[in-house]
């Protein structure tokens, strides 16, 4: 016992001592969580419109100004050809364009539809739905408001427009996101990143520079047992981790006003098989190499890059291709990701998470026997 | 000159001879491409939603026949329960569920308005947006052709979307993560390289030579200048051939621009290396540096959706400007004139912070 | 009387308050044997580290090769070899790429690189190995290939920290036989060990105790001034003041090896 408490007195030092690693680890979620509140966004607002009129008259100058009072669009520049504007388009300066034919009041009065061209830049396909979505509405309202005002016909007490277009007023609800921001989601991604990191990828560095400098070796000859060993050195980094994954939630409630309508209980319950399970990943790429380099790279593109890409983090799984969404069944951050946005947001415990929390269970299981095996033999 | 030449000719024997470094440059940043590109995507494709009908009119069915239409949604359940639907929400299988209230087609006759409650699940992301946006095209276009009369006058609008009409994500993302992979060549290696120098050793060896400081930044950083250019080739070559990405302007333009970020890139890594001793403490900083920048650089998410402050903070990042241009190139199909803003900042920001990386670097502890 | 090719006066480097070199002052003339002696932590590195013209010196001054150390430690390089205490090579190039590499950087020719290329393998008998890389030759050669590096471009001086750590005995005399014929040659060579025996091939040696030097001479000059067998034992006086006061009693106790 003593000589644990050493060997993790040891493991503390060395992290303490080694400042720069220490302040990423600690440092980089903290800033990953303003980043993500605050440039990881897709909405879509102060738009810049261009507009096309060859031949502007009442009937454009009043949908001109519909756009400019809209609040949405801001106009940055007036040309008669669309052809001006390509340039403009190309450098960003222009988001989208509306385009009117020529003697466009002229065609409305008349009994052919006037034409209109709505132009948007859909280089980020969302985006250009949106804008899309948003210059429709203020035609729409603009062609509603032009229909003559009918009289009204009091029939039983209601008043019955016959002559004035349907109209379906959508009545949204945002449900356990009501503020729509995207704060609220990241966070639980942000906590599986810090955790990997951890747990996986120092774990296996660590590993692998005892092994690389033949510490190992001293180690495993004393009276120390190989699980000890793994508990020695990778206990310091959870308390690292744990510290830093706190400060994520503290900080994303503080600055974003993040929720956490479940049980905190479950929640960190859940957190810690995910890190028995990265731990577990951890060892095994350890188990894999001597060279602390390689080690670095397998942990990298092994454990880091599904959890980041492939877990519902940044990326829905749900858009991905059927290939992609069966391999990420296979990445335990994404079980992670669901269990704890689930336990922030919706509030919900094991009724509706016992599937994910059973994954999760027996990719510990499954791992923890693998890698204490392969430790055993390579080092032993 | 000569020693410059002589220095490089090692680093490219050690580049050639390290097997790990090769994985780096030449499989890992394909990998990278390969995944990264058919994950980064928020598209949505038949979003399963749970429509309730209390209404079971012609009107209440059409409506849902016509979201079932849309191509955007699939719709998972329909049994007139508010509580199943609430289920299916918390439980995550539906982004939305449509609620058609009982007098839904007597109020649309009638009155003329009528409402449908769209209850989203905002667990969704981005997603909830769009898809609530879809949903009111597909009612507003549903009330328009129910219209007794049509309206007039009439406006007939046409849209088109400009760069990108198919609508593919992967259009978008490839250019934003060629400029990753360079950045990760660029600066991470040189980073690592550096520190590991150090670690060795040799590089104080170096330091009791006559040789400059700046030839030996120059002999140090060429090769992984070569290396990130390479490294842009593949990726486009990989670009082309597995996603088909488009390539509408001129790559000549494009290798140009990547010469200047590269210069940038590389000045970063080499700032990193004279703050840290060890390789590990240089990959754990690059990968903080370069993360943040990533991340506020407009490649995975539009710059012009970030907060205000953040758009102004992303104009010193070299990063942004490369991922503008390079989409700009290939997307857009730009040429010099419509990139010279960007590229300028690229080509200020490559002589400050060389200067500064250089400065920095002393063959004599003071 | 040969001319001085190293000359410290008061040379000091503190690290915040610790002092790690205090005020030393020596010469050293050209094509002499010098040894630097000192235990471990006494100094020695930090001190041929500003030598050379990788550490600047808090106070004093020294002069390398006619060049002043504080003022002028790019000039110095030009004249100067090093070998440090890694013996760093680059472990993935072969000898000849490294001679190639570090003839280059010191301004050889083609043809001067390719005739010295030649000398030093056939010296060391490392033709066979000539390109294979340097990690698979065992460590007694590549210390002498380091050292052969060193001296490639034929400088005034070469330092040496530590060259014979960790090798065989049979290694080290090689080795120093390599010293031997540099200095014939006129080459100067400054060397840092904390093997005292080695002290006796020197010409003339220092040694440092808590970043001073406490004794300067030759080998034989100082075994006379502490009334010592070995340079083991004035060491062994120097370093310990307290137990060297009552000096025959010590000498008598002195370590196995020494005559008493």
């Amino acid at each position: 016992m003593t000589a644990l408490i050493g060997l993790l007195r040891k493991e503390w030092f060395h992290i303490l001592r080694d400042r720069r690693t220490l302040a990423v680890l600690l440092g980089l979620p903290a800033i990953q969580v303003v980043l993500f509140g605050y440039a990881i966004r897709t909405d879509v607002n102060d738009v810049r419109l261009g507009i096309v009129d060859p031949s502007p008259d009442h009937a454009t100058l009043a949908l001109r100004d519909r756009f400019a009072a809209s609040g949405v669009f801001r106009i940055v520049a007036t040309v008669p050809r669309l052809a001006d504007l390509d340039a403009l388009f190309q450098t960003g300066d222009v988001q989208q364009a509306v385009v009117f034919e020529p003697g466009f009041a002229s065609r409305l009065a008349g009994s052919t539809p006037a034409s209109l061209l709505v132009l948007s830049d859909a280089t980020e396909p969302n985006t250009g739905s949106l804008l899309q979505a948003y210059a429709l509405s203020v035609v729409e309202q603009y062609q509603r408001d032009l229909s003559p005002p009918m009289s009204s016909v009091r029939v039983q007490g209601r008043a019955w427009r016959a002559d004035r277009p349907a109209v379906i007023v959508p009545q949204t609800r945002m449900r356990f996101n009501p503020t729509r921001e995207s704060s609220n989601l990241f966070v639980p991604g942000l906590m599986a990143f810090v955790l990997t990191i951890i747990s996986s990828l120092m774990t296996a560095i660590s590993l692998t520079r005892e092994k690389e400098t033949g510490t190992m070796e001293t180690l495993l000859v004393s009276p120390l047992r190989p699980w000890a060993i793994i508990v020695g050195k990778v206990a310091p980094y959870l308390v690292v981790g744990f510290a830093s994954v706190v400060g994520v939630l503290v900080e994303a409630r503080l600055v974003f006003g993040v929720p956490l309508r479940g049980s905190v209980l479950l929640l960190l319950g859940e957190g810690a098989l995910y890190i028995l399970v990265s731990l577990a990943l951890g060892i095994l790429v350890s188990a894999s190499t001597s060279s602390q380099r390689v080690a670095m790279v397998v942990a990298l593109l092994g454990t880091m890059l599904p959890n980041v890409l492939l877990s519902g983090f940044v990326f829905p799984v749900e858009s991905m291709p059927a290939p992609l969404q069966v391999i990420a069944n296979v990445v335990p951050g994404r079980w992670f990701v669901l269990i704890a946005r689930g336990i922030m947001l919706k509030g919900i415990g094991l009724e509706y998470l016992w599937r994910e929390t059973l994954i999760l269970a027996a990719m510990a299981a499954v791992l923890l026997v693998a890698s204490t095996r392969s430790f055993k033999e390579r080092l032993v | 000159m000569r020693r410059i030449a002589f220095l490089a000719q090692a680093e490219i024997l050690h580049i050639v001879r390290d097997r790990v470094l090769l994985a780096q440059v030449l499989v890992a940043p394909i990998i990278q491409l390969l995944i990264l590109s058919n994950a980064a995507t928020f598209e949505i494709r038949d979003t399963p939603i749970y429509v309730v009908d209390f209404d079971r009119t012609t009107a209440s069915r059409a409506v849902v026949d016509r979201l079932g239409a849309s191509g955007h949604f699939t719709v998972a359940g329909a049994a007139p329960s508010l509580d199943r639907a609430d289920e299916a929400l918390l439980a995550g299988t539906v982004t939305m569920a449509v609620v058609i209230p009982h007098d839904f087609e007597e109020s649309l006759v009638k009155v003329g308005v009528a409402s449908v409650e769209l209850s989203v699940n905002g667990e969704k992301g981005s997603a909830a947006g769009i898809v609530q946006a879809y949903a009111t095209q597909v009612l507003a276009d549903y009330a328009q052709a129910r219209s007794p009369t049509a309206p007039s006058p009439r406006i007939d609008v046409r849209v088109r979307g400009r760069y990108n009409p198919t609508l593919d994500y992967r259009d978008y993302m490839v250019p934003g993560i060629l400029v990753a992979l360079v950045t990760m060549v660029g600066t991470l290696l040189a980073a690592q390289n550096i520190a590991r120098e150090k670690e060795l050793g040799t590089l104080e060896q170096l330091n009791v030579t006559p040789i400059t400081r700046g030839e030996f930044i120059v002999a140090k950083l060429l090769p992984f200048w070569v290396l990130g250019l390479l490294d842009l080739s593949l990726g486009l070559i990989v670009g082309r051939l597995v996603f088909d990405i488009p390539m509408r302007g001129s790559l000549l333009l494009l290798f140009g621009a990547a010469a200047v970020y590269l210069v940038v890139a590389l000045a970063i890594g080499l700032w990193i290396s004279a703050l840290v001793e060890t390789q590990q403490q240089a990959m754990f900083v690059t990968f903080f540096i370069v993360i943040i920048y990533l991340l506020m650089s407009g490649l995975f998410t539009p710059v012009d959706s970030m907060a205000p402050w953040a758009q102004v903070a992303s104009q010193i990042n070299p990063v942004r400007h490369f991922v503008t241009i390079s989409r700009a190139v290939l997307m857009k199909g730009a040429g010099p004139a419509e990139i010279a803003r960007p590229l300028l900042i690229l080509a200020a920001s490559a002589v400050v912070v060389l200067s500064v990386a250089v400065r920095q670097y002393r063959k004599r502890t003071v | 009387m040969s001319a001085v090719v190293i000359e410290a006066k008061g040379l000091t480097r503190a690290f915040g308050a610790f002092v790690a070199v205090d005020h030393i002052s020596f010469d050293v003339r050209a094509g002499e044997v010098f040894g630097f002696l000192g235990a471990n932590g006494a100094g020695k590195t930090t001190a041929i580290r500003m030598l050379i013209g990788l550490l600047s010196p808090s106070s004093g001054t020294a002069r390398v090769a006619g060049h002043d150390v504080g003022t002028e430690s790019e000039a110095v390089k030009r004249r100067i070899g090093y070998m440090s205490q890694r013996f760093s090579l680059y472990e993935d190039l072969t000898p000849r790429e490294n001679i190639r590499l570090y003839g280059g950087i010191y301004g050889l020719s083609g043809p001067q690189i390719r005739e010295r290329t030649g000398q030093v393998l056939t010296r060391l008998g490392l033709e066979a190995v000539a390109d294979q890389r340097v990690q698979r030759l065992p460590l007694g050669w590549r210390q002498k290939l380091a050292f052969s590096v060193a001296l490639v471009h034929q400088p005034q001086i070469v330092f040496l920290d530590e060259p014979t750590s960790g090798v065989d005995p049979i290694t080290r005399r090689q080795f120093w036989e390599l010293i031997y014929e540099a200095a014939a040659g006129g080459t100067t060579v400054f060397v840092t060990t904390h093997y005292m025996d080695e002290a006796e091939y020197c010409d003339r040696v220092s040694i440092m105790v808590a970043g001073r030097i406490d004794a300067i001479g030759t080998p034989g000059e100082l075994k006379q001034q502490f009334g010592a067998p070995s340079i083991d034992d004035v060491f062994v006086q120097l370093a310990r003041p307290a137990a060297s006061s009552g000096g025959q009693a010590h000498a008598a106790a002195a370590p196995p090896g020494g005559p008493s």
